[in-house]
């Protein structure tokens, strides 16, 4: 949660904007969010963000994983040894599947919504 | 180099009697054209096999250094002095895959430095952990720079057809292992002219067939592939990934995975994922290993024998 805040407040530059990242985290989606591999597996296995916020995967197996999106909507990242992290920020509200290419029956999904806080249709 | 020695065949049932599921490496015994998995190596060596012997690593994966086996370099190192301790020296060697942990040049230097004390020739094929730098190309300059596409291709020795495909690149969301169209038309075109009677040795590092699918323990298209090599009398199918013996049977064709030089991985869902395995140290050299496989005769099986790094 401290990961959220910073980022927003890095965002608007105003100290004000701490106090308005607390009322975003009890909102259904954060800003950004994180998303912890472990055991061969994506937690959260749908992770919802807003447009403008970043998705931070954290590998916490002891064998490498790393990222790609199913249809070519983002650009991969390298292969993540344990505890090595990867993060995209994503500005179009969409829905957006992804993978593991070292392992591709690991799969997940990244639900972007508007940042004014409407659910994204696409 | 075309005929197999049908006099000096060794004690058949006592290849069998040493087939085992706990090993370093695999013996392989070619036989007549079916593989025969000979037990511990140096059970294998005093059999006395002629014909063609090869020996399969698999798994080494350079550069790993967790819990599960701090020194995997230090096991690779242990493998290849078993290879060399092989009462009788095999042929080549073949690799399957996953050579390095990261696909790191170093780990890719290490690999080649300790390997090359085998002083074999050594035929490999890539496992997915061999094509994580960004411009997938350290292996295919290193061990591909004569195969086909992305590092497939064939070789003959004594009579069997060897077949090394490539089923670790351009996987697909929530599948397995993939081989993919060119590399299929290849192999279809490979064998299509070859006589029913020649014994064919494929291996990848991916399992051709089902092992478990929730852990990914297979080839999406290997049927596929499997299906061009139906006509064949002796098919022996070799691959590596999971990190342990398992063998099968199916008609003339006989599939069989090594373990690894490097850590153990779980039986199918024996545990909550296929990540690597902390055992007790004294137990983590009887899950690692080698193989080596002899072909006696023509029309046999191959005598597949795998070979703990520590009994």
């Amino acid at each position: 949660m401290l990961r959220h805040i910073i980022a927003a407040a890095g965002l608007g530059g105003l100290a004000g904007l701490v106090l308005g990242a607390g009322v975003l985290l009890a909102a259904p989606a954060d800003p950004s969010g994180t998303i912890s591999i472990d055991n061969f597996t994506f937690a959260p296995a749908t992770l919802t963000v807003k447009a403008g916020g970043s998705v931070t995967w954290i590998n916490k197996d002891d064998i490498p994983h790393a990222i790609a999106s199913a249809t070519g909507a983002f650009t991969k990242s390298k292969a993540l040894d344990t505890d090595d992290t990867f993060s995209f920020t994503f500005t179009t509200p969409g829905t957006y599947k992804y993978f593991c290419y070292l392992h591709p029956r690991m799969v997940g999904s990244i639900v972007v919504e508007a940042a004014t806080g409407s659910a994204a249709t696409q | 180099m075309s005929e197999f020695d049908r006099d000096n065949s060794p004690n058949r049932r006592k290849v069998l009697e040493c087939m085992t599921w706990v090993g370093t490496g695999v013996l392989w015994t070619i036989s007549g054209g079916v593989p025969h998995s000979i037990g511990l190596i140096g059970e294998a060596g005093a059999a006395g096999t002629r014909g063609l012997t090869f020996a399969q690593i698999s798994d080494s994966h350079v550069g790993f250094d967790k819990p599960a086996n701090p020194n995997a370099r230090g096991t690779l190192e242990e493998a290849i002095a078993r290879i060399n301790a092989l009462p009788e020296k095999p042929a080549f060697m073949i690799h399957t895959g996953d050579i390095t942990h990261l696909s790191k040049e170093k780990e890719f230097d290490d690999a080649d430095s300790i390997i090359s004390q085998s002083r074999l020739d050594v035929h490999y094929v890539p496992g997915e952990h061999d094509f994580l730098d960004p411009e997938q190309k350290l292996y295919r300059e290193r061990y591909a720079r004569a195969a086909k596409g992305t590092g497939w291709y064939s070789f003959d020795a004594n009579g069997v057809h060897f077949i090394g495909l490539n089923n670790v690149v351009d996987l697909k969301a929530g599948g397995l292992g993939n081989l993919g169209a060119d590399q299929l038309e290849w192999l279809e075109d490979d064998v299509k002219s070859r006589s029913a009677s020649t014994p064919i040795v494929v291996f990848a590092h991916i399992p051709l067939w089902t092992v478990y699918q929730d852990w990914g323990w297979g080839t999406d298209d290997g049927a596929q592939a499997l299906s061009y090599l139906k006509r064949f009398g002796s098919v022996t199918v070799l691959n590596g990934h999971i990190h342990q013996v398992m063998q099968k049977v199916e008609g003339n064709v006989t599939f069989h995975t090594a373990r690894s030089t490097a850590f153990p991985q779980p039986a199918p869902g024996a545990a909550a994922s296929p990540g690597p395995m902390k055992v007790p140290e004294e137990q983590l050299r009887q899950m690692l290993g080698i193989a080596d496989v002899t072909l006696k005769e023509a029309g046999q099986r191959l005598a597949i024998v795998d070979s703990p790094l520590k009994a």
